[in-house]
């Protein structure tokens, strides 16, 4: 390249005055005179410099450059020295890990590339049932995090790890009162280490602290089985499915029970699970039972009791209803039936366990182990640091100053701490507190293993070398206990004299299957726990009942530096970037938290470009901590009740733009995430801004997108009525539009080759939206902020659309738009259609995931002027993105509303500084999918490079594909069965068959595209029992 | 040209008699005598026993040879006895066998039991060839070949211009003179008689200029459009490279395997440069070009050696202790061929599944001094190759189904690349 030539900006500076290098020193050294040369006409004319000449100069620098920039830039290629063996450029390779932040438990595999981890997977080879969610799956990102502790700090210093360990070891020797706070590592190697820990330093004891914590379900189990865990669930056993308040789809007890569940929900043989949910805040398990009862929290524990015997008054009538019937469908299914409960006491946690003592269901021989805090000793803990009883405190994985409701406590009990250790993967608010910093890797850095059901060990292994310097927490009390034992070696100890006869193999396959490290259950439990339940007391009545939850993709906001999981919609609400107050429609009436429905005139509820706004609300608890958060209406939402998410409002080693929402965790009295007498009102005038994916609610009775039917009618009635093919007329003759006779393409031959096809299932779906994120990762997603997800320009390739119906149920929306009639008047449509726009009070749910239909007559292929999208004979759609040139036809002309547009470049632009704007979050990105510039429209590919790579390698080894190796990011990040891909032309292929069955539909059929997506309705199990 | 000490027809009888001599009776007479062996057989038995770890004037694995005997002071037995077995003499106890053995950092040579003692004379004879003059390359040689030849031309050229300019010179003269001897004469010249410039006529003519113009046009046009066509075409592009590599002697004379090195095209969509380590898979007993190879880079103004010198430094060999340092220096080669990366190519799919010979698209490697980009690496270029290639199938099963049923559709006996679906936008772009 010509680095030797000189390029100006002006004749100034080419000539070197005095001006031009006052400039370049400092680009405002004073108001620069200009109306003073300006002004002054003589000196103007006096100039050297006309200003014709500056145009030339300004021309021929620009022709200059433009001339320059003609020679392409020189590439270079650096090859390894020593080329480690088991790396080709070019080929992924996979591990197996295990994910154990203390939030998520998972085992999963990871795909590198040259060395970098860039995608989850699920391991197959785990069966404790814990896939990869959403958060797991974008846990790969959280490494590449530039927020991330670089290395030790003491007093925020920079220091070596010699003068914390030097700090911490003089501070253990002399005897001090030790405290070890960790996360639940629920790992047998670290319990071991940490006993060996309490046993070197006599007064040194461990407590452990989950952000948000089982603390009633432990202690109910701990009393009922001598253990502290949790019982473990198989929902594809039940028949009968009762829970209270618990969101089981969701984080309850650890989440991870959507894979069985949705098991049970696919009708086989006319027989499918049903599932009935008393809830408060409208979750993903309300949203797919197949009865659904707004409970308030007070009322929870009532109606527990109610199933296990007792009464039912004081209840509201149409609950009395439901629990009655649940009870009875609870009594037919026997064995086969479960009841599960999130309600934040120990004697209902207790009744449903013994209701449970029968249930096949049940497992509480092999229970979880993925939370163990017990939140006495954390109450302890804290007016034992406040009371100067402790002296060394250690933190491991743990946040208490950022999620313990009294935090504020905490902090000043901290400063009273003399030695405090923070070993977390950020300078987070408790970091930034305590004295030492002695930063941990990510878990894709780390050693371990994770014991996340009993009896199934799984191996964490490192699949790239640490990016910072960093030091496990068990590495660093090894050094602590003068043992310079490395914790892989301690670990490969311990596995071994567990039994494990090869290390390798474990560590391969990510799991082994060994009761060596049951926990023993003790006979005698602990007395304190039964005598000390009046800490979870029932949630009090009077004033409104909070809810406290955990978003699907949030979680207790430890990935809040993450832009996947920052702009990851909620399922329910849409939205992305916050946390607000959900809150029912009548109660948002009164308390003037209500804005009426935009019409042409208002524009309250929504702006102009369709983005929704919300007011403000003051919640303070009973215990008088309070904080303001913008209100959303949710339909479904229990009267007199409010939800809240947890994990948002952290600030501290948080890039700016992912400082969201509000702290919701100082309103968790006692640890309890029910609060009763919970006073809501209007805070100010101001208006929040929501940042929505999804701005219509209903389906407006258009069953062509969201088929549903009855157990009842799918099993006695034919296919053609619940599930029928439009018609069309031509000539005066109804045809159905898969017929050729009405079709204004031409067909052409697929029956050659593979041809692909994806199957959803929306009765497995749970919207849970691991796809989603699976699907930003694969396909190198960018990342668009909230201000234009606001303005409608997200670029999720994969969105999961949520329906409410406008009546209780989906069927009655449909008789209602039938039975319009005239304009005007009761029935009329143009009043109706009005009032279908609002979701019922409590309505049914639906979830439908939607991607590119990938149509064989798409319609976007016939109106793009520059041929930039094509299709296949594959089946795919393909999108050519160097041939784009943005007319945005495609997109306008798609029935699905699945193209999305590049407004601006979002990768290396300061304009969106996420993870495409630095080098460390560019790690992630996937090599074999081009990253988009501005201007051009992107789609789902229908993973084409990973349908590529399959074909490649069947024809390198020379083989024929088998069912079951094509697959694309979502439908390997289905855990639930909902998606499947794979070849139609491969009849004996799961996906083929699928294709027959009799739920099958096209998405919008009626508009002819012949879509090589398809959907299987929903079918509800509504007999009564 | 080798030279060989003592070497004339009184030893050559000498030997001749030995050899004699030992085919009747070895027991009593056998002697090894690097005076009595034959040098030249010598090196043919040296490059297939010895050379693996012996360099004759550098050490490598094992000690230099040169003067190996004179080190000994002609102690043939002994030498005869190290080479056939010389861990057998150190366990002996023989203390010169023991100090070369520590002395030479206690690695185990292998035992050539199967040497004659007329071979082993051979091979002491060798070990005592001069060391040849080196080949000394003048760098500032541009590396343009034929120099010499060069140079000629340009004079023969010079020497035309001249006479040329001289004839002109000497014509102009001749027909002043003649002119001068016309009006001396005064003899009328006959003059052209002046008529309308060609040039008026022309511009008169307003078809022609109508025709004209739009040829120009056509023409600019076509070249713009070539010229624009190019832009970012870069065939021919052979950038200078941080270490001298020369294809021509790899892959060309010493006939290496292209995939010896880009291993990874067999399986990834990356040919892969080879990572330093492969190439002191060889170098590491390679320091030193053949001399002729040497002489030939004097052509392109290379010294090989320092070239490989480079590798060292790069690798961190140390070529004094035979060890690695430890301290390496990535190489920065300079990529050749770049395509965009909204463009997906798998170099597996072409070498592996449609087995491809390399030079398809990257030329006549194998005579390439400094590699260079043999194909136009455009869109067009792709596709014309995927129309006119007929898609290997033969003995893979993947291809049977599909082909069969395609070709019966097409009424071809065999696919193109193309008929295949090779040609559809999305299996290169996205």
């Amino acid at each position: 390249m010509s680095s030797n030539k000189k390029y100006w900006k002006s004749v100034d500076e080419l000539e070197g005055t005095p001006l031009s290098q006052t400039l370049s020193q400092n680009e405002f050294v004073e108001e620069i005179p200009t109306d003073e040369f300006l002004g002054d006409k003589t000196s103007l004319e006096a100039s050297q410099t006309s200003r014709r000449d500056f145009l030339k100069y300004v021309g021929f620098s620009t022709a200059a450059a433009s001339l320059a920039a003609c020679e392409g830039p020189v590439k270079k290629s650096i090859p390894y020295v020593v080329q480690p063996e088991q790396i080709v450029p070019g080929v992924a390779d996979y591990y197996a890990t295990t994910m154990a932040d203390g939030f998520d438990f998972a085992s999963v595999l990871v795909k590198t590339r040259e060395g970098r981890p860039i995608k989850i997977e699920n391991n197959d080879m785990a069966k404790a049932g814990y896939g990869a969610n959403a958060r797991v799956q974008a846990s790969v990102l959280s490494m590449y995090d530039t927020k991330r502790a670089q290395g030790p700090t003491a007093g925020g210093a920079p220091v070596a790890w010699s003068d914390i360990d030097a700090g911490v070891t003089a501070a253990l020797n002399s005897g001090k009162r030790t405290v070890l706070l960790t996360q639940t590592f629920a790992s047998p190697t670290t319990d071991k280490l940490v006993e060996e820990f309490t046993a070197k330093f006599p007064n040194a004891s461990h407590v452990t602290y989950d952000a948000v914590g089982e603390y009633a379900a432990l202690d109910a189990f701990e009393a009922k089985y001598g253990m502290r865990a949790m019982a473990d669930y198989d929902f594809s056993k039940a028949e009968v499915i009762v829970s209270v308040g618990a969101d089981f789809l969701g984080d309850w007890q650890g989440g991870g029970y959507d894979t069985g569940y949705s098991k049970g929900r696919i009708p086989t043989k006319g027989k499918m699970s049903k599932h009935i949910q008393f809830e408060a805040n409208m979750t993903l398990s309300g949203a797919k039972a197949d009865k659904r009862v707004p409970t308030k929290p007070s009322d929870q524990a009532k109606v527990v009791a109610a199933l296990a015997g007792g009464s039912t008054s004081g209840l509201p009538d149409n609950v009395k209803a439901a629990v009655a019937m649940a009870k009875q469908a609870l009594a037919k299914a026997g064995s086969k039936g479960v009841v599960v409960t999130g309600v934040q006491d120990m004697q209902s946690q207790l009744s449903v366990l013994n209701m449970n003592a029968n249930s096949v269901v049940m497992d509480a021989e092999a229970p979880r182990l993925t939370r163990s805090a017990d939140a006495r000793k954390l109450m302890q803990l804290v007016s034992d640091m406040n009371a100067g009883r402790v002296d060394v405190l250690i933190m491991a994985g743990v946040n208490p100053v950022y999620s313990m409701p009294n935090a504020a406590q905490f902090a000043a009990g901290l400063e009273k701490v003399e030695v405090s250790v923070a070993c977390s993967m950020k300078v987070d608010e408790t970091a930034e507190k305590t004295t030492h910093v002695a930063p941990t890797p990510h878990y894709l850095e780390a050693w371990g293993d994770v014991q996340i059901k009993q009896g199934e060990v799984s191996l964490m292994q490192p699949t790239i070398r640490p990016l910072f310097d960093t030091r496990q927490f068990q590495d660093s009390l090894l050094a602590w206990m003068g043992n310079d034992q490395s914790y892989y070696d301690y670990l490969k100890t311990t596995m071994r004299d567990a039994g494990v006869t090869s290390f390798n193999k474990a560590v391969q396959d990510g799991v082994v299957m060994t009761s060596a490290f049951a926990k023993a259950a003790t006979t005698s439990s602990d007395t304190s726990i039964s005598a000390d339940a009046g800490m979870t007391t029932a949630v009090q009545g009077g004033g409104f009942e909070l809810t406290l939850y955990t978003k699907i993709s949030m979680g207790d906001g430890s990935q809040a530096n993450n832009p996947w999981l920052q702009e990851m919609p909620d399922p329910i609400t849409r939205a992305t970037w916050d946390n607000y107050l959900t809150m029912s429609e009548a109660d948002a009436k009164d308390l003037g938290l209500w804005f009426d429905r935009s019409t042409f005139f208002t524009e309250a509820r929504h702006d102009a470009n369709g983005g929704l706004n919300g007011h403000y609300a003051k919640v303070t608890n009973a215990n008088g901590d309070t904080v303001i958060v913008p209100v959303m209406v949710q339909p479904g939402q229990a009267r007199g009740t409010v939800g809240l998410a947890l994990g948002y409002g952290k600030t501290a080693a948080l890039q700016e733009e992912m400082q969201t929402g509000v702290n919701a965790f100082p309103l968790m009295q006692n640890f309890m995430t029910t609060q009763g007498g919970v006073s809501v009102e209007k805070a100010n005038s101001d208006v929040h801004e929501f940042a929505l994916v999804q701005l219509h609610n209903t389906l407006m009775g258009r069953g062509d997108i969201v088929r549903e039917t009855t157990l009842e009618v799918f099993n006695t009635r034919d296919k053609h009525v619940w599930n029928p093919v439009p018609e069309v007329t031509k000539n005066h003759i109804e045809y159905e539009v898969t017929s050729p006779e009405v079709d204004l393409w031409d067909s052409f031959d697929r029956s050659i080759g593979h041809h692909f096809n994806l199957s959803i299932d929306m009765n497995a779906c749970t919207g849970c939206g691991a796809c989603v994120i699976a699907c930003h990762s694969e396909n190198n997603i960018p990342v668009v902020g909230k201000s234009e997800v606001r303005r409608s320009r997200d670029m999720h390739w994969l969105r999961i659309d949520r329906y409410y119906s406008s009546e209780d149920t989906f069927e009655l929306d449909d008789t209602k738009k039938n039975d319009f009639s005239g304009l005007s008047g009761d029935n009329g449509s143009l009043g109706g259609f009005g009032e279908m726009e609002d979701p019922a009070e409590n309505p049914q749910v639906a979830f439908q995931p939607v991607m590119c239909q990938h149509c064989n007559h798409a319609p976007c292929e016939t109106v793009c002027p520059v041929a930039a999208t094509s299709h296949s004979r594959q089946g795919q759609n393909h999108m050519a993105y160097n041939r784009c040139v943005g007319t945005r036809y495609c997109a306008n002309n798609c029935p699905y509303k699945v193209r999305r547009f590049n407004w601006f470049l979002y990768n290396g632009n300061d304009e969106f500084d996420y993870h495409m704007n630095n080098d460390l979050g560019r790690m992630v990105l996937n090599p074999d999918v081009t990253v988009r510039s501005r201007g051009v429209i992107e789609k789902c590919s229908m993973c084409i490079q990973m349908t590529q790579k399959t074909i490649l390698d069947a024809k390198r080894e020379g083989r024929v594909i088998k069912d079951g190796e094509f697959a694309t990011a979502c439908s390997n990040a289905c855990t639930n069965g909902a998606m499947v891909f794979g070849d139609v032309n491969d009849k004996d292929s799961e996906v083929a068959k699928l294709a027959e069955n009799d739920r099958m539909y096209h998405l919008l059929e009626s508009v002819g595209t012949k879509p090589n997506v398809f959907y299987h309705a929903i079918v509800r199990n509504t007999q009564d029992a | 040209m080798i030279q060989v000490k003592r070497r004339n027809s009184f030893y050559r009888i000498i030997t001749l008699c030995a050899a004699f001599l030992l085919t009747f009776s070895t027991s009593i007479f056998a002697q090894v005598d690097a005076a009595a062996g034959d040098a030249a057989a010598g090196e043919a038995l040296f490059k297939a026993n010895c050379a693996a770890c012996h360099k004759l004037y550098k050490p490598a694995t094992g000690p230099a040879l040169y003067g190996v005997v004179e080190k000994y002071d002609e102690d043939y037995e002994w030498l005869a006895k190290w080479i056939r077995n010389s861990q057998e003499l150190i366990a002996a106890g023989d203390s010169r066998a023991v100090a070369t053995w520590e002395e030479n950092g206690k690695k185990i040579m292998n035992s050539f039991e199967g040497l004659s003692d007329a071979d082993i004379s051979n091979i002491l004879a060798y070990t005592q060839t001069e060391k040849p003059e080196p080949v000394v390359v003048d760098a500032a040689q541009d590396g343009q070949g034929g120099g010499g030849a060069g140079v000629s031309n340009n004079v023969i050229l010079g020497i035309l211009a001249v006479v040329f300019l001289l004839l002109v010179a000497i014509l102009f003269l001749v027909n002043n003179t003649l002119k001068r001897f016309a009006q001396a004469q005064n003899i009328e010249l006959h003059q052209e008689p002046k008529g309308r410039p060609i040039w008026k006529a022309f511009v008169e003519n307003q078809f022609l200029v109508l025709v004209t113009v739009i040829l120009l046009m056509l023409g600019g046009a076509y070249f713009a459009y070539g010229a624009m066509m190019s832009v970012d075409v870069n065939q021919g592009y052979a950038p200078i490279q941080p270490i001298h590599y020369s294809h021509r002697i790899h892959a060309g004379s010493n006939e290496i395997e292209c995939k010896y090195c880009h291993s990874s095209a067999r399986v990834s969509k990356h040919s892969g440069i080879p990572s330093l380590n492969i190439c002191m898979n060889c170098h590491k007993s390679i320091a030193e070009v053949a001399p002729e190879v040497q002489a030939e880079g004097v052509e392109y103004g290379v010294d090989y050696n320092k070239e490989i010198q480079k590798l060292y430094a790069a690798v961190g060999w140390d070529e004094a202790t035979q060890s690695y340092t430890g301290e390496t220096s990535p190489v920065e080669w300079v990529r050749i061929h770049n395509l965009p990366d909204f463009a997906y190519f798998n170099h597996s799919q072409h070498v592996s599944v449609a087995e491809i010979e390399c030079q398809k698209c990257h030329g006549p490697v194998e005579e390439m001094e400094i590699m260079y980009q043999h194909a136009p690496l455009t869109m067009g270029w792709c596709i014309n190759c995927h129309r006119e290639t007929n898609v290997k199938i033969q003995g893979n099963p993947y291809y049977e189904k599909i082909h069969a049923e395609l070709s019966k559709k097409y009424g071809v006996e065999q696919l193109t690349a193309a008929q295949m679906g090779g040609l559809e936008c999305g299996k290169c772009h996205y």
